[in-house]
């Protein structure tokens, strides 16, 4: 029988994947028409696409930047117009900000954005958040004007309270220092910064122009509103969470009070507070600005929500934590700030940076009772007979602006929760 | 020893109420509760004072005055001789009507949607990833704004729709009209006998409910399981059509017609309700889709394959394994969601739609300039239904926690 076994005596060369089952065509099968619905998804979804396509770039592509009214536009371009834009720039970014000082804002952006820096990236110089200390100030003297020496005053009350909280505990004990830090800068605020401020200045005239805040408008004022907002609901959200957290009744009857009331009622009504109701609660004959009350009543809202976020992140921690915190002997103020917080706060980033989002979107309310916001002058822009009948350009403008600054928290977010990852992965 | 014994002895002494941990707490209590007080009492003093300078002390009488105004969207019938009490109850209907048909349309897109962003195909979860980032990112007020301003300037005039050259036309088989007044939608007219097709259908919705009752128990006898889902559908809709072709059709529609320069007849929703109402959906449908995402993306994925394993077939699993476990975490942010549609319905105001903050909050007040009295009311609603649904949720959340021993 003849041996018919047969056996290749060399390796057959490698052989290239069969065409479906490589690159695009591959990866086309495996992802967009794996099976009768997905390929039907996919046809409706590249229809859906071609449909929009089809109409937003021509409009995109001619369109106009050159024209006075928007009958002149559609004359040159068939696409959109954007000449209103380009007309309206200056008003929709500073509102009627007095044109020969719009070097203040600009300055104050630039400023806020080196005064952020070391808030929210590491690796920068720590020194730089004494800057973003005093920004705040800067940026009121700045923005409103008057005299330096105001801002200088309200910052010696600070000051005031730093050196009662460094030098006094030796002089007097710890408790009587602590109270004297919160009730001397009060009362130097309440009595004598005003009348201080107004010899400093008779001595040493330091001022820029003063600026009215009916002339704030626009982008500046949402970024104003929402900023102040978020940097000051942060600190008040903590402290209501740990309120709410709190074993002594009467501290946590009063947060949750407040918490639900702040949580169950609409920006916006609490807004017609601050445009008319405000000032019945405030002695008579007091008048303040609009909008510091609006700030006032945005921070109330926000920190609210704040501090339910936060109660979740401590409530979510281990109980282990909190009683590791105890049995090394710290005291309530050194747990909370140096074991609890910082976990907490971790967990909660995603909530808290979406609460500025939530809070940036919420300054267009502002509009409702008359503040000249971006949407504020839309309105008065739609009504102008020039640009009577304009839609998609001027709010696809606004909507776009808005969307960079919210869609940058959200990446912003993402990045801060990897740094701060330290679980096991 | 002695000395021991003779501190002991001394009892209580006041600096024990700063020193001593176990009265403490008490001391800051009590400061904390008259600091409290003080403050309340300095603002209500203040409010008191200023409000009798004014001449206007606290009363609710304005509210069963004539309002004087009209209302463009009613539910119950009102004019402008009615009180301001119930202009402020129309308000308030019109914005649960508001809220009620947002809850709805959002929860059907943001299922839908969140469901795509994790299907397998890419394009289709790329288009609905920047569905949401772009919904999301854009205030709403904007986006009602927007709705309306749309409407106003795209949509053809009533008068675009008559005579032969009409550059309107009705869709539909002429039954539903778009304008920039608003939609035209045909009206369900009841005739007698209608009432009969009404309880035969309510009958059959119980119906489902008992057979789904008894399917179950007959599944958990025997083990054999029933078509339910095609039982039930045949349930809900074989007897009612019965009835209605039995009982010779006795709901008809009324159809929007033109007449003069408008349109009647039919159902009028108002442009402003509209454009509130799409804004309101779609920009909380981005915000429901998220939480049905991470809903589903919370079941481990173990759980699927455990199901698998047991020969469960892929759509009980989804049934019986995945969802009850995903709706536990979707369904509090969903009612959230919700709530935060119903204050956002609050932004009627920008486009002229009369809901509460509308009526209670603009006209009346600055009607009768009580701001004290008008705005306390207004939040007093909003709390009302904030607070009863989040005692719902409480007590929902209790009810599906899981029990931990």
């Amino acid at each position: 029988m003849a041996d018919l076994s047969y056996v290749r005596t060399q390796m057959v060369p490698q052989q290239d994947p069969p065409i479906t089952e490589t690159g695009a065509i591959k990866w086309a099968r495996e992802n967009l028409f794996s099976g009768v619905t997905n390929s039907v998804l996919t046809l409706l979804a590249l229809y859906f696409l071609y449909q929009v396509l089809h109409e937003v770039i021509p409009w995109l592509f001619f369109s106009t930047w050159n024209a006075n009214s928007l009958a002149e536009c559609r004359e040159i371009a068939e696409g959109g117009c954007w000449a209103v834009i380009r007309e309206r720039w200056p008003q929709l970014v500073f509102g009627f900000y007095p044109s020969e000082y719009y070097w203040r804002p600009v300055l104050t952006f630039v400023l806020m954005l080196v005064a952020l820096a070391p808030v929210l990236f590491n690796g920068l110089p720590r020194r730089m958040v004494w800057f973003s200390a005093l920004f705040p100030f800067l940026a009121f003297w700045l923005l409103w004007g008057g005299s330096l020496w105001l801002p200088v005053a309200v910052i010696a009350g600070f000051a005031l309270a730093a050196m009662s909280v460094i030098y006094l505990p030796a002089l007097t004990g710890t408790l009587l220092a602590t109270i004297v830090a919160f009730i001397a800068p009060v009362l130097w605020w309440l009595f004598l910064a005003a009348p201080v401020a107004s010899i400093l200045q008779a001595i040493l005239p330091l001022a820029i122009e003063p600026i009215e805040s009916a002339k704030f408008g626009g982008f500046m004022l949402s970024v104003t509103i929402g900023i102040t907002g978020i940097s000051l609901s942060l600190p008040i959200g903590i402290l209501l969470a740990l309120g709410r957290q709190s074993n002594l009744i009467a501290v946590k009857a009063i947060c949750v009070g407040f918490i639900e009331f702040i949580r169950g009622v609409p920006l916006i009504t609490l807004l017609f507070v601050a445009s008319t109701l405000l000032n019945y609660f405030l002695p008579p004959g007091t008048t303040f600005d609009i909008i510091l009350r609006v700030m006032i009543m945005v921070t109330l809202f926000s920190s609210a929500y704040m501090a339910e976020v936060i109660r979740g992140g401590l409530s979510a921690l281990p109980k282990g934590q909190y009683e590791a915190a105890d049995a090394l002997g710290l005291d309530y103020w050194k747990s909370m700030r140096l074991i609890i917080m910082p976990q907490a706060l971790k967990i909660t980033i995603p909530s808290i940076v979406s609460l500025f989002i939530g809070l940036f979107k919420d300054t267009t309310l502002v509009s409702i009772i008359g503040l000249l916001d971006p949407i504020g002058l839309s309105n008065a822009i739609r009504a102008d007979q020039d640009w009577n009948g304009i839609v998609w350009e001027l709010y696809g403008f606004i909507a776009l602006m808005f969307w960079i600054f919210c869609f940058s928290m959200s990446r912003y977010s993402m990045y801060l929760e990897r740094k701060l990852q330290t679980g096991h992965r | 020893m002695t000395a021991m014994t003779d501190q002991q002895k001394a009892g209580f002494r006041l600096s024990q109420l700063i020193y001593d941990t176990r009265y403490r707490s008490m001391t800051i209590q009590a400061v904390a509760l008259i600091l409290f007080m003080l403050g309340i009492a300095w603002l209500l003093s203040n409010a008191a004072q200023n409000l009798a300078a004014l001449g206007k002390p606290l009363s609710f009488g304005f509210l069963f005055e004539p309002s004087g105004y009209d209302i463009n969207q009613q539910l119950i019938e009102y004019d402008s001789q009615s009180s301001h009490g119930r202009a402020a109850i129309v308000g308030l209907l019109n914005t649960m009507l508001v809220a009620l048909m947002g809850c709805i349309t959002a929860t059907v897109i943001g299922v839908v949607i969140g469901v795509l962003r994790l299907s397998h195909n890419w394009i289709v979860a790329r288009l609905m990833t920047v569905y949401i980032e772009g919904f999301r990112n854009v205030p709403v007020l904007l986006w009602i704004v927007l709705f309306m301003a749309v409407f106003i300037e795209s949509l053809p005039q009533p008068r675009d729709f008559r005579g032969d050259d009409a550059t309107a036309s009705m869709v539909l088989s002429d039954s539903v009209a778009f304008t920039n007044r608003g939609f035209y939608i045909p009206r369900p007219e009841w005739h007698s006998g209608s009432m009969v097709v009404v309880i035969v259908f309510l009958l059959s919705l119980a119906g489902i409910w008992f057979f789904g009752r008894w399917a179950r128990k007959r599944q958990d006898a025997t083990g054999e399981i029933l078509p339910t889902f095609w039982i039930k559908l045949a349930i809900f809709v074989i007897p009612s059509v019965l009835a209605f072709f039995v009982m010779g059709q006795p709901i008809t529609l009324e159809y929007p017609a033109l007449k003069g320069f408008n349109f009647t007849g039919g159902i009028y929703m108002r442009n402003s309700l509209i454009a509130l109402w799409l804004a309101l959906s779609l920009y909380t449908a981005a915000f429901i889709a998220e939480a049905v995402r991470s809903g589903i993306q919370s079941v481990s994925h173990g759980q699927t394959e455990a199901a698998f394993a047991l020969g469960v077939r892929p759509g009980r699993t989804m049934q019986l394994v995945i969802l009850p476990q995903a709706l536990r975490v979707i369904i509090p942010p969903l009612i959230s969601q919700y709530l935060n549609l119903t204050k956002n319905s609050s932004l009627a105001i920008a486009v002229g739609y009369m809901d509460v903050t509308g009526t209670l909050g603009g006209i009346t007040l600055n009607q009768t300039g009580r701001e004290m009295e008008s705005l306390l009311l207004l939040m007093a609603c909003y709390l009302t239904i904030s607070l009863s649904v989040s005692a719902v949720m409480n007590w929902y959340n209790n009810a599906i926690k899981l029990k931990e021993r």
